[in-house]
This record gives C-alpha cells, structure tokens and sequence, in this order.
C-alpha cells in the first residue's frame, strides 16, 4: 500500500465522518425548529382567536363607550395579569356595537377614551381617534383595531385572542372590517 | 516565598500559557498610541464583565415569569440587602457600555482605525454594537414593568408591518398570541443566554484581531494609507518607535477603566436603579410609556414621521443604515486617515450627533404626546377670562371641558401637539376658527359632531378674544368691502 492511498484512504474516511455528522445535524435540527417555530404551528392548527364573553350587554348603556376587560382565551398558568385584556366598547343603538382593542393601530400603546370631547387619544406618539374608531390626527394610518361581535342571550361576545397588528388585523383577528354579527 | 517559582514553572509546563501572555503584553505599540484617547474600548469591555457579573447576581434572585418577574423586582430593591444597588449597577452599566462602544466608534471612525488592514476589526465592532443594543433593549423588556409591556407592544407592531410575513413574526417574537408569560422567557433566554454568547464570541474576535493587526498609529495628517506599503511602514513605526504594550499603555486603559466603574457606582449610589414602574397589567391604560434613554430617539421619529413614511423608513432605513456601517471600511479603505483632513467625515459625526441629540432631547418632553390632564388639571390665565362677556366665558369652559386644552397650551399650560393659543386671535379670524374648529385640518380632528352650535359659538368668541393688548385681531380685508358690494344677500349667507 503506498503513501498516496494510505491518505486518500484516511481523508475519504474523515469526509465520511463530516457527512455522518452533518446528516445528524439536519435531523437534529427538525425537531430545534419545530419547537422554535412551535407558535406558528399553534396558530395555523387551532387558531388563536376565539369566542369570549364581555359579560352581559345592560353593562354598556346605550350611547357610550366603556372599558371592558376579558381573558385573553390562550393563557399558561404564568401569565398573570398580562392574560387581561381591556378593550373598548361603544354601545351605539340596539344590537348595534363596536368593540374597539385598547391597542393604538400606530405602534400599539393604549389608548384612553375622552367622553367630552369624544375622542380616542394614545398617549405615546399622539393618535388620535374618533368616537367611531376611525382615525381622526396623528401617525395612524387607520382607524382603531375592531373585534367581530356577537350577541348570545345577554351576552355580549366577541372574537379575540391575539394582539391585533397591523399584520394580525389583515387575518381572523379583531378586523378593521365591519364585524359580522353572529 | 522560594516555592512561588518552582510552582510556577510547574504550572507552566502543564498550562504552556506564559509565552503568549508575555508576547500579547510585551508586544509593541507605536508610543503614540499609548494615548488618553485609546481608552475607550477597553473601557467598554471593563464594563461589559460588570454586566456579567451583576447580571449573574441577579439572576440569583430573578424569576422569568410574567406573574411574578415584577415581584422579584420589587423584592430585589426593597427586601433584598444591596439588591437595589445590584440593579443600579447593572442599569447604570447598561447605559455606560452603550455610550462607551458609541464613543470608541466615533474615535475609531475620526482616527481612521477602520481602514485597512483593520476592515474586519471594524465589521465585526458593527454586530458589536448591534449585539450591546440587543441587550440594551431586552434587558429593559425584563424588567417587567409598564414600559417594558407596551415596549414589546411597539416592537411587535412594527414586526407587523413587514409584508407578508409579518404575522408570524409578531407571532415568534412574542412566543404565543399575545405578551405573555411566553414572551418574557423568549427574551430572557435571549439577554441571558444567546446574545451575551454571541457578546463573548465577538469580544474575542475583536480583541484577537486588534492584537494581530496591531493597534491603530496616531494619524498623521499627510500619511496615506495604502496597501502596498502600509504593513511595512508600520511594522517599522513599531519597532522603530514602539513601546510594549505592558506597562506603556495599559496603565492609561487601567485607569479610564478604574474611573468609569467608579462612574457606574456612584451613579447607582446616587440615583438608584431603574424602575420598575407600574405592573405589567395592561388593563392599567393610564401609563405614558417611555423606553430607555438610548432609544428615546427613535420614540420621537416613530412620532414625528409622515404615516405614509413610516412603515417604509421602519423596515428600510435600519437595513441602509446597517449596510452603510458594514460597506464604509471597503469603500473607504485608503488614503488619508487623520480627521483633520477629512471634513466629511467630521461633519457626518457631527451631523449625526445633533440629529440624535435634538430627538432625544425632544422625547425628554414629547410634544407630539397629548397632556391627557391638562384640561382638568391646569386652570385658566387669569388675563384670558378677566374681563371678558358671559358668552366668551362660557366658551372657556367649553374649551376645557372639550379637553382643547390636551394639545393647546394657554399661559405655558396644557398640551404641545397643536399650537399655544395665547395669541390666536392675531392670526386667525373669527370665520377661520369656526372652520378649524368644525373641520379640524393638519393634526387637528374635526370638532363639528361633538360640539353644538351654541358651543361653538361660545368658544369661538373666546378665542377671538386671545390677543395681546396693543396689538390687532386678525380681520379678514376682503370681507367688509365684499359686504359692501354684495349688500344684503351676500351678508344673510355669511349668517
């Protein structure tokens, strides 16, 4: 055996041995990716909106807009208070509502409802809205996120779940789209 | 003591690091370079090993857990012997470092350090300060309070406005639907594990390159650099000139390092840790958030742009900006390194520096933001209602209680979004008030469905009244001498 091939020999074993291993990476890494991905995988399966209760409709009086506040639907037992979810509803006349998410549709900053001057007003870049959510000044491009609502009974009802974003709102979450009731 | 040597050869032996500890510490530098402005990199290195270790020390206390992350917090600055002064160590550091690695670029950059051969020195200085930023904002994002929430809040709305894939990444960084006991633990992973790794890695590579390549010469005006020559004449410049790097140099690093953690102490001894501020309960909306100082800057341009800029300037202006850090060395690796003959390059310092400087300093005080208090909060000048009708009194109730004064300052009170009205009768007339204040125009929403007529009346007499004395109210010259030619009708359409 000459000298050439002993280190061919040797060199193709080690190539070998690169391969074995990189093969194992890429198995490995399924199992890595698919736990990072694992939230994307939880929308596209069940979805992360659903139906939740705001509590019984004679809570809004007709004609004004009040904070109410829910559970956001998909919680671990760690989430604390950051589970709770406020929103605004706008109880125009009969079964006719508007539930608006606290987020501002800028950047996502709370925004505080002004019953004298009925506006909507985000206190971190200077949104402003009016009593119908759409976009009365500052850096919005839209009006306020919207979530569908629905009557059960007494019940007021809306679909919620996941933090309304530009990006969320084009999908199944609180839409810009007038709600279908029901 | 005659065993201290002997053990030590031992040692040596065994560990065979002594020769690259003298070669690292005896290598020459050009003496010009032993200098008080070679500080500042070293001195940010001294201070990221204080973020590890006071980061460790809290980590000894911390829970990663949205139900419980602000208790510890709490627990830490109130319970816990020193705890504050562990937190305020690590803020204050946190806040030095960013500065320190800022201050060494800017020298950098104006010494022409980032030329060649050093262009990799420079690149990976880049992802250096990107990576110390990254911990800059997920370190205040664990601190779990009021600011950190809708902090995440704003970084997931501008994930959302990436086209097409924007939901999923709101959805990965967030770890779940919304911000949540899932999102703490993503970013604490993050602040504790995989960016102070990729720290680490950098920081090596840094250092291990500076070693290699040497540190930069003074620049001397006149002296190009070029690549044919420029190893030879500094390979002479340090042997000719040279000093060993230990103790020529280190003793000026050594120092600056000593003052700067002394800088840091007296900082946390002095003005206390950081937070937190309210719960992270999102259904407390009364909260103003506000992100740490070195993103305040960024808060008043996401305020100030256009909002059909906004989305574009988000997700372009940090890749140019990024790629232009990472080009600038290949584009400029040549040539004449001193900045007292390279004006541009003084004046985009400069430049940049004002630029950052006036946005932070206006974010310190945000006039984009309305004041939601002022129209119960702050009274009325007692010149703007001494004096005045009945109707231009009611109008100034109306005024407050219609919240104008949220973004319309009067004697130095209330909101800055709109304009001071102290003098708005000088610059607009009656027909032009009613009109702003029925249509709204520019920032300002149209008042018309929210106040009745007798309101708008009442407010617009009040305002009509708003001019100093001396001086005339705004008139409108074409009115009286169009009333005169249209005669009756063209005053009953004015009514």
């Amino acid at each position: 055996m000459n000298k050439q091939n002993d280190v061919s020999r040797r060199s193709f074993l080690m190539r070998l041995g690169l391969l074995i291993n990189g093969g194992i990476a890429a198995l490995l890494a399924v199992p890595v990716l698919g736990y990072i991905l694992s939230p994307l995988r939880g929308k596209a399966s069940q979805g992360y909106t659903t139906w939740v209760s705001l509590g019984p409709l004679d809570r809004f009086p007709e004609g004004q807009t009040r904070l109410a506040k829910f559970r956001n639907p998909f919680v671990r037992p760690w989430d604390g208070q950051t589970a709770d979810i406020p929103c605004w509803v706008r109880h125009v006349a009969g079964q006719t509502l508007q539930v608006f998410a606290i987020n501002c549709a800028h950047l996502g900053c709370p925004v505080r409802w002004f019953p004298q001057s009925g506006l909507f007003m985000c206190p971190c870049h200077g949104g402003a809205y009016y009593a119908d959510g759409s976009r009365a000044s500052g850096p919005p491009e839209r009006g306020l996120f919207e979530y569908p609502y629905r009557i059960d009974g007494d019940q007021l009802l809306i679909r919620a779940g996941e933090l309304p974003t530009l990006a969320a709102d084009a999908g199944t979450a609180a839409g810009g789209r007038k709600p279908c009731a029901g | 003591m005659r065993w201290i040597e002997p053990l030590g050869e031992w040692l040596d032996r065994r560990l065979q690091l002594s020769g690259v500890i003298r070669e690292t510490a005896l290598h020459p530098v050009p003496r010009s370079s032993a200098s008080w402005w070679y500080v500042f990199g070293s001195a940010a290195l001294t201070v990221f090993i204080l973020q590890v270790v006071t980061g460790i020390l809290l980590a000894v206390v911390y829970v990663p857990s949205a139900a419980e992350a602000w208790n510890s917090l709490q627990t830490l600055n109130h319970d816990l012997t020193l705890g504050w002064f562990l937190r305020a160590m690590h803020g204050w550091g946190s806040n030095f470092m960013v500065a320190l690695v800022l201050i060494h670029m800017v020298q950098v950059f104006l010494f022409g350090a980032h030329k060649y051969p050093r262009e990799f020195t420079w690149v990976v200085g880049v992802f250096l300060l990107l990576v110390t930023l990254g911990m800059a904002f997920t370190g205040q994002v664990l601190r779990f309070d009021q600011d950190a929430y809708w902090g995440l809040g704003i970084g997931a709305s501008i994930m959302g406005r990436v086209p097409l894939i924007g939901g999923w990444l709101v959805n990965l960084m967030l770890g779940g639907p919304i911000i949540a006991g899932e999102t703490l633990s993503r970013f604490f992973a993050l602040h504790v594990f995989v960016i102070p790794g990729i720290l680490i890695g950098l920081v090596g590579l840094h250092v291990l390159m500076v070693l290699k390549l040497g540190i930069n010469e003074w620049p001397m005006p006149g002296r190009l650099v070029r690549r044919e020559t420029y190893l030879k004449e500094y390979e002479e410049l340090t042997h000719q000139d040279g000093v060993p790097f230990v103790p020529d140099a280190i003793w000026k690093d050594l120092i600056f390092a000593g003052c700067v953690l002394l800088a840091v102490a007296l900082c946390a001894a002095i003005f206390g840790p950081f937070g937190p501020t309210g719960q992270p309960d999102p259904t407390i909306i009364e909260t103003a958030p506000r992100p740490d100082f070195f993103f305040l800057w960024l808060y008043a341009v996401l305020s100030l742009l256009p909002p059909q800029l906004e989305t574009p300037f988000l997700l372009i202006a940090p890749v140019i900006g990024i790629a232009v850090l990472l080009l600038l060395p290949f584009l400029s690796g040549e040539g004449e390194k001193s900045w007292r003959r390279r004006p541009i390059a003084v004046l985009t310092v400069l430049l940049l520096a004002v630029m950052l400087g006036t946005f932070t300093r206006l974010a310190s005080y945000t006039p984009w933001s309305p004041q939601m208090n002022a129209w119960s909060g702050s009274a009325l000048p007692e010149r703007s209602l001494k004096d005045r009708s009945p109707l231009e009194r009611r109008g100034a109730l109306v005024f407050q209680a219609k919240q104008c004064r949220n973004c319309h300052a009067l004697g130095g009170e209330g909101g800055q979004r709109g304009p001071a009205l102290d003098t708005v009768a000088t610059r607009l007339t009656p027909d032009q008030l009613i009109r702003q204040v029925l249509q709204g125009r520019g920032n300002m929403p149209a008042y018309g469905k929210n106040l009745s007529p007798a309101e708008v009346t009442a407010l617009v007499a009040f305002l009509t009244a708003l001019y100093p004395p001396g001086q005339m109210p705004a008139r409108d010259a074409s009115s009286p001498v169009a009333l005169e030619a249209g005669g009756e009708s063209s005053s009953s359409i004015r009514r």
